[in-house]
């Protein structure tokens, strides 16, 4: 009798034990699974099957779980391609000229002319790259020192491709066979007062040193339209030291929607004594004459400044 | 073979999962004469390989090296991060180690492969990827409780260039998962609910403790001194790795980073203190080419052989 009832106990106990374990289990994974909910959502949403097309065709090397070192991800990728399409093709309107010049696979180094106080041109050209009809490609960003501390910004900006300006990054991505965008003027490009727009501003040796010695192309950029985005009169620089920002610019709160004119020009490679200062200074010369050359082919190209 | 033409290897650190793991994939080599010390858990083995428990910062360690005529040093034996007082720490894994090295001198040890960790590169916003064995370490910047992990790295490259006839290798392993495996990620992932920083989600590597062996075995077979990172060549961020090990992750507010500390501090999880918190806020990625070219390394278990046993461990608790 004790033993039957002992027995009926201890099976109602172990029961139980086993259906909190079994709910526990379930709830965990509903959250889990809660977690993952809005990208699901946005990607359903936003992105059509066209991007997805474009997103699997892009050459890339990444983990068996979707990452790359750098972070990227092409689920997220998705979503920002999505989002920037929309932008680049209604609001920007753009145009872009000599598309085939990007190479299909491999190395590259897109340099550009910076322009518009914030980094539109930059998103512009990734848009143009990651549609590219002759082989889309997985655009790499470099991108400001600070971002790294501002919560899910910098994991989204990760996982579409960018990432933090450094010499080892650029140069262990290119040898990784990606195509990265730089510009070499920074902030004193994308910084100028609207009095300075389309003159190019100094441009450091670094990226001419690191396309030779790995050995990759570096693709000319000129872009036309950024500067009439959000025309400054200039900065309040005491402002920008109290923020701790590059620039507070005397402007418009919004990017007006002028049309732009990306202007891809032939790869140029480049080889060369790396440690002669005079040479890469006449290479860096020989690029911003290309860029230079395309500014003004986009110029004239262009229209009115905002049909 | 004769037992006196086997080679004699001693492994500190015995106790501990991954000595273990080292020590029996030497035992299958059927080459060596294992000596295994360790100064924390005792350890059991069957009565090929000798045991000793004890410090190997105190003197009578000597005997173990005048007793057997040691050819080569395997030394994992450490105290980890969290687990004890920062002193004590730094009397084992700097002191400690130093006097290993001073009797491998003395008694002639031909090999030395000593296991460092990817902490001492610190975590900070500014850190590229794929950082290679010549990066600073910086890990001293993050806290002072990481400057013994910092600075026995330091000293054994100086043994390691001073007495090339110590033929030392360094390895710096990436964060190591697997059964048995103590350290900070281990037990982290091993929890149920998660804690992570809100909106922060770095980029991993993770390496099961048996590739690891098997890393330290090849570097030990075939000594080419020098300093590796060891990998395996997968990616995966902070964030996701809790998921797919079964757990729900927990937000901690990131701002400001004094009230996300003092957060930490409250929570009292051991395994999450407030001085690793920037390795599970910035990205350490390390690039294991110059391992994987010298060795020919491959990493056998792949991410998902790795969480399943963690997901696994958790469904078979009811707590």
């Amino acid at each position: 009798m004790i033993r039957t009832g002992l027995k009926v106990l201890a099976n109602t106990v172990g029961r139980s034990v086993s259906l909190i374990q079994k709910a526990e289990q379930r709830m965990r994974e509903e959250l889990v699974q809660s977690t993952e909910l809005i990208p699901e959502v946005l990607r359903k949403v936003l992105v059509s099957d066209e991007i997805k097309e474009l997103v699997k065709l892009m050459p890339k090397q990444i983990g068996d779980h979707g990452y790359d070192p750098w972070g990227y991800h092409p689920d997220t990728a998705e979503i920002g391609l999505a989002v920037l399409k929309a932008i680049y093709d209604y609001y920007f309107r753009v145009e872009s000229y000599g598309l085939e010049n990007i190479p299909k696979n491999g190395s590259a180094f897109v340099i550009s002319n910076h322009s518009g106080q914030l980094p539109i041109d930059g998103t512009l050209i990734s848009t143009a790259l990651a549609t590219n009809p002759h082989g889309p490609r997985a655009p790499r960003v470099m991108i400001e020192r600070f971002f790294p501390t501002v919560p899910f910004v910098y994991t989204f900006l990760t996982q579409v491709g960018a990432i933090i300006g450094d010499p080892i990054n650029c140069i262990k991505m290119l040898e990784n066979g990606e195509i990265i965008i730089v510009f070499p003027e920074g902030i004193r490009g994308s910084g100028k007062p609207y009095r300075l727009r389309y003159q190019l501003q100094y441009m450091g040796t670094g990226f001419v040193r690191i396309a030779i010695q790995t050995k990759s192309p570096i693709v000319p950029v000129g872009v036309v339209g950024c500067e009439e985005t959000i025309p400054s009169l200039g900065s309040i620089d005491p402002l920008a030291r109290l923020l701790a920002i590059p620039y507070v610019p005397i402007a418009v709160p919004w990017p007006l929607p002028a049309k732009v004119i990306i202007n891809f020009g032939e790869p140029i490679y480049l080889e060369g004594d790396i440690d002669d200062e005079n040479e890469m200074i006449k290479k860096v010369d020989f690029v911003k004459e290309q860029i230079n050359y395309l500014i003004q082919k986009g110029l004239k190209q262009r229209g009115k400044r905002f049909l | 073979m004769d037992n006196q033409k086997k080679k004699k290897v001693l492994v500190t650190g015995a106790g501990g999962a991954l000595a273990q793991r080292v020590i029996n994939k030497l035992k299958l080599r059927r080459e060596y004469e294992i000596i295994g010390v360790g100064f924390k858990e005792s350890s059991y083995f069957d009565d090929t390989i000798i045991n000793y428990r004890i410090d190997f910062s105190k003197r009578g360690f000597e005997m173990v090296f005048r007793e057997h005529q040691l050819d080569s040093v395997i030394h994992l034996g450490r105290i980890l991060l969290y687990d004890d007082t920062p002193s004590r720490r730094y009397n084992v894994n700097v002191t400690g180690s130093k006097k290993i090295f001073d009797l491998s001198l003395k008694y002639g040890v031909k090999n030395i492969i000593v296991l460092s960790t990817f902490y001492v590169y610190g975590a900070h916003p500014y850190n590229p990827s794929l950082i290679d064995e010549m990066f600073p370490l910086k890990a001293s910047n993050n806290s002072s409780h990481l400057a013994d992990a910092v600075e026995l790295e330091y000293l054994s490259s100086l043994y390691m260039l001073k007495y090339p006839e110590l033929n030392t290798s360094i390895l710096r392993p990436c964060n190591i998962l697997g059964p048995g495996i103590q350290n900070s990620v281990s037990l982290l992932l091993n929890r149920k609910y998660v804690p992570c920083l809100l909106g922060f989600s770095p980029i991993m590597q993770f390496l099961h403790v048996d590739d690891l062996a098997e890393a330290i075995v090849l570097a030990y077979e075939k000594p080419e001194p020098g300093v590796y990172n060891v990998v395996s060549e997968d990616w995966l961020p902070y964030q996701k790795a809790i998921k797919m090990a079964g757990g729900v992750p927990v937000p901690i507010p990131p701002f400001p980073p004094s009230l996300s500390k003092q957060i930490v501090r409250r929570m009292n999880i051991k395994e999450f203190p407030d001085y690793l918190l920037n390795y599970y806020k910035y990205p350490v990625v390390l690039d294991g080419s110059l391992f994987r070219n010298t060795y020919s390394f491959k990493a056998k278990y792949s991410l998902t052989d790795i969480f399943d046993y963690y997901k696994r461990q958790k469904n078979l608790r009811i707590f």
